[in-house]
């Protein structure tokens, strides 16, 4: 059973997270003197900001701003500022690694692989391909997403593929594809600036998206007004000309009386609804009942608020929207985006500079990484894997049987479930964390503890990874190249900077290995590394949604990114979709789809009577497997903080800085009170990079949205009681207890911390 | 970098501190940061500001240094102490209208931002304002922020009886409006 070996204690003594504050060879010449500076983009976020890494001795040693990218021309957020810290890092993983009662031994990597493929081969002779399941990650590179699509399906045999971007955007991905026939923001980024009017959603855009609020500010700076929409004032409502204080999981509430009143008030623009859309008259008819005095006693927005928001967006002919999890991450996620992209198609909104709107992805290769095939309904290009002519096409591609392609299989959350109840006995992960970022995190770990066999390929021995049988030492996004998406849609190229150190490999390399030892090597032989596995995906690509036939490496690294899609080597690529006035479905119309209010899957009552909603803080990325070891980023918010208002606070006697118990139907979990105006009364909110008794995902629930499968992180229903703090800090701070053998009985890992 | 001013517009701050981190990237005091970012009242508000030394025509820090050790280049740029002469006093740290400069007890000296000369001085642009991804700090030509901002740059200060002018400007608004800043305030009824 795939529990940890030794105590969590002691493995984060040998593993981490440590914090690491200089770079290797400390703050001397090094750095000042770089033998190189490499172009490529921050790891860290859907922006993809260029950066050059400054190297030394193949080791990266600094950074130093890139001004002539287009994008970012040089703006960096603390954690792009900080990113080079990750390299060189005493946690990193230099080899191979077996777990044995003793602890974690460093191992060969021919011998990792031999094990593998002999534990794989045999539960799947035993359980079929679909006990088997794979994890991918939208932090990788595209290639990278690729290839291991491609493995899941070819080498194993299994339908079950699934990435980390099910936690992410996916509610938007299936709105926009509902709704324009296409996954991808309609414009690029400096179109906000000239826009008149800008809705916000669900966004903490200053913190999770930083640099798109200069375009923001230039949006202002021209008379242009913002519109926030959030239970919190995060930092980008400081300038918001108009605040909507929804209460968590009634956004689509307010939707509907937006366009309540965008119908009724004669804001529609009705030879845009005529020539470029079909469903309105049903649109219309569904919101005929949401008067704002309604939607106001649901979400707890004024109605004069909503009446001025669809107003604003309403008279204008440059509006567009902004969203991100706020209104994805709802068991009406879907239902959210919906709403939100037909305020912008009945007021003619879409297909223009200025107008349109956009979700913004959160993860460094959101956009790519989901494009090409490790999602679990999807084959590369977009391509939907029950279209038979899409199978027909991949599976030419790659020159397999159509019919020995499977079809969709589980998403991320579904895929845990089926561990637990014991349907799924293998699972193979990469640049993913599920211990710290799924929902209800003693269900994963329990879950995660009735594996047969666990592989993870990942380059620090994150918490999900306690829990391996076999640890591939993997590669930093620095160690290899490839190609990512930006949230604009930009595909973007990063350069390889430093080389793998110790024992560690290529990622890419290690799944083609593997795939060579599950004896389907014939289909993953790329002697030209990565750019050869970049040449089948254009080509895989061609003809689909997301087309990059037309993206050359050789083109992206001259013109500084080319927008998808680019059917041909001579198109200029799209930055911006619909300007043709087609949308991206067969009619060419976009089709605008009815949405049905809905409680969410968790909510309050009496027992449970305040609203838990959870997100991102600056300083910090996703799990925080990367950003919790950078000391200086660390430092900048070194643990979760639940912060709520003086007028909540004062009804539990609680004053900032005290301890509370924050109890869900879940869990329960002790935590500092950050006592601020600047949330809801009615609604508490915890940031969720931390693991163990810090974890935000222990309250949370697993209630998905039906068709986009994303989990309710943004709305839990708990109670609070003031509670005496933690005797021990440490305690507190550990990364997890009841897991792995008691701290006493431990014997010592055979690995020093020098061996690694 | 000719014709470049130095632009702080506290009212685009984020708060994110990329500044704070950057500027500890700098060569001429790696590890340490020369500025910093505040939450003014983060009980009650967002609002963060950003602070970089002014750069003053005449230093308040350099005329109540007992020992001299505080200079102003040609270039309009004050220097952190001069190492020899430094006797880490704190005078300046007391007497400094914007609260920038900070003694490092350690190595017996006031150190603050020099505006990163360094970098300039070979055509780069300081370090902070490069980053900062809301451009609340901000180095370029004066005619790009006219035409681009809204609000007006400033770059005299009246601290009780005392004139001070600065070479970094500060974007102030054209008009002052009353902020509220609690989410109640915006709420339907009181729920």
């Amino acid at each position: 059973m795939a529990t940890p070996p030794l105590s969590v204690d002691r493995l984060a003594e040998v593993f981490g997270p440590h914090r690491n504050y200089e770079p290797p060879g400390g703050w001397g010449d090094a750095a000042r003197r770089p033998d190189a500076l490499v172009k490529t983009h921050c790891s860290f976020c859907g922006m993809q900001c260029g950066i050059q890494l400054k190297v030394r001795d193949n080791r990266v040693v600094g950074f130093e701003p890139w001004e002539a990218f287009p994008f970012n021309h040089g703006m960096l957020c603390p954690k792009g500022v900080k990113r080079y810290l990750q390299g060189a890092h005493p946690d990193r993983l230099l080899s191979c690694l077996q777990r044995t009662d003793a602890g974690f031994a460093k191992i060969s990597y021919e011998r990792a692989l031999a094990e593998t493929a002999r534990r794989l081969t045999a539960i799947r002779d035993q359980y079929g391909p679909d006990a088997i399941a794979v994890y991918g990650g939208a932090s990788m590179v595209t290639e990278k997403a690729y290839v291991l699509g491609k493995f899941a399906r070819v080498a194993l045999g299994t339908k079950h593929i699934d990435y980390n971007g099910r936690l992410c955007m996916v509610s938007a991905g299936t709105a926009y594809k509902l709704t324009f026939g296409v996954d991808r923001a309609t414009n690029p980024w400096p179109d906000l600036a000239t826009a008149d009017v800008v809705l916000i959603a669900g966004s903490n855009t200053a913190e999770c998206a930083p640099i798109t609020t200069y375009h923001l500010w230039q949006c202002r700076e021209r008379g242009g007004r913002l519109i926030v929409m959030d239970p919190r004032m995060t930092p980008i409502t400081r300038n918001a000309d108009l605040y909507l204080p929804v209460r968590p999981g009634t956004d689509l509430a307010v939707f509907l009386a937006m366009l309540h009143v965008i119908v009724g008030d004669g804001l529609v623009r009705d030879a845009f609804i005529r020539d470029r859309t079909t469903g309105f008259e049903a649109v219309r008819a569904s919101v005929a009942e949401w008067t704002p005095a309604r939607a106001a006693e649901i979400s707890g927005v004024r109605p004069d608020d909503i009446v001025k928001a669809a107003h604003w967006i309403g008279e204008t002919d440059r509006a567009m929207g902004l969203h991100a999890r706020g209104i994805e991450h709802h068991s009406k996620g879907v239902e959210n985006c919906l709403a939100m992209l037909n305020l912008f198609l009945a007021t003619g909104n879409v297909g223009r500079e200025g107008a349109g709107c956009m979700m913004i992805t959160g993860q460094g290769n959101g956009q790519g990484g989901r494009e090409h095939g490790q999602k679990c309904d999807q084959l590369p290009g977009m391509r939907d894997i029950r279209d038979p002519a899409a199978r027909q096409y991949i599976a030419s591609v790659w020159g397999v049987p159509e019919e020995s392609l499977p079809g969709p299989g589980k998403s991320a959350v579904e895929i845990m479930e089926a561990i637990h109840r014991g349907e799924i006995k293998a699972l193979l992960s990469m640049c993913f964390n599920p211990v710290v970022s799924l929902p209800d995190a003693a269900f994963t770990r329990e879950a995660l503890s009735k594996l047969e066999f666990f592989g993870i390929i990942d380059f620090f021995l994150c918490e999900t990874a306690h829990h391996a049988d076999i640890v591939f030492a993997g590669s930093l996004q620095e160690e290899d190249e490839g190609t990512v998406c930006s949230a604009e849609g930009r595909v973007q190229k990063i350069n390889k900077a430093v080389d793998p150190p110790g024992d560690a490999r290529s990622d890419a390399l290690i799944i083609c290995d593997l795939a060579r030892a599950l004896g389907r090597g014939q289909h993953f032989d790329y002697p030209g590394g990565t750019r050869d596995i970049y040449e089948e995906l254009r080509l895989a690509s061609r003809g689909g949604l997301a087309d990059y036939y037309g993206i050359t490496w050789d083109r992206i690294e001259r013109e500084l990114g080319v927008f998808w899609p680019c059917p041909t080597l001579d198109h200029p690529g799209t930055p911006r979709l619909f300007a043709d006035g087609r949308f991206a479905h067969a009619d060419g119309k976009a089709h605008m789809q009815v949405t049905e209010w809905r409680e969410s899957g968790d909510p309050a009552d009496a027992t449970y009577p305040i609203l838990l909603t959870t997100g991102r803080v600056v300083s910090h990325y996703l799990s925080g497997a990367q950003t919790r070891r950078i000391g200086p980023l660390v430092d900048q918010c070194p643990e979760p903080r639940l912060e709520l208002h003086p007028a909540l606070a004062a009804t539990l006697g609680v004053a900032d800085g005290d301890w509370l118990e924050v109890t869900t139907r879940r869990a329960a979990l002790v935590i500092q009170a950050m006592v601020v105006r600047t949330i809801r009364p009615d609604t508490v909110f915890i940031p969720y990079h931390w693991p163990g008794q810090r974890s935000a995902n222990r309250l949370t629930h697993r209630t998905l949205d039906p068709r986009s499968k994303i989990p309710e992180f943004k709305v839990s229903a708990c109670r609070l009681e003031k509670v005496a703090p933690p005797l021990e800090l440490s305690t507190w701070r550990r990364e997890e207890t009841g897991w792995g053998a008691p701290a006493s009985g431990d014997q010592r890992s055979d690995l020093p911390r020098s061996d690694r | 970098m000719n014709g470049y001013q130095f632009f702080v517009d506290p009212s685009r701050c984020i708060g994110c501190k990329s500044c704070m981190q950057a500027c500890a990237e700098c060569d001429s005091h790696r590890g340490v940061s020369m500025i910093h970012v505040d939450f003014l009242d983060r009980a009650n508000s967002i609002a963060t500001a950003p602070t970089v030394c002014m750069h003053c025509e005449t230093p308040t820090c350099a005329m109540v240094c007992p020992a001299d050790a505080i200079k102003r280049g040609e270039d309009g740029i004050v220097r952190s102490a001069l190492e020899p002469r430094c006797i880490a006093c704190s005078n300046c740290v007391l007497a400094c209208p914007f609260g920038v400069p900070t003694v490092h007890v350690e190595l017996e000296l006031m150190m603050k931002c020099d505006m990163c000369y360094d970098r300039t001085s070979i055509g780069l642009r300081p370090m902070c304002a490069t980053v900062c991804p809301s451009q609340a700090l901000t180095f370029g030509p004066a005619d790009l922020i006219e035409r681009q901002r809204a609000a007006r740059p400033v770059r005299d200060f009246q601290f009780g009886h005392e004139h001070v002018r600065t070479k970094v400007w500060m974007m102030a608004p054209t008009d002052v409006r009353d902020i509220t800043v609690d989410v109640a305030d915006y709420m339907w009824k009181e729920q």
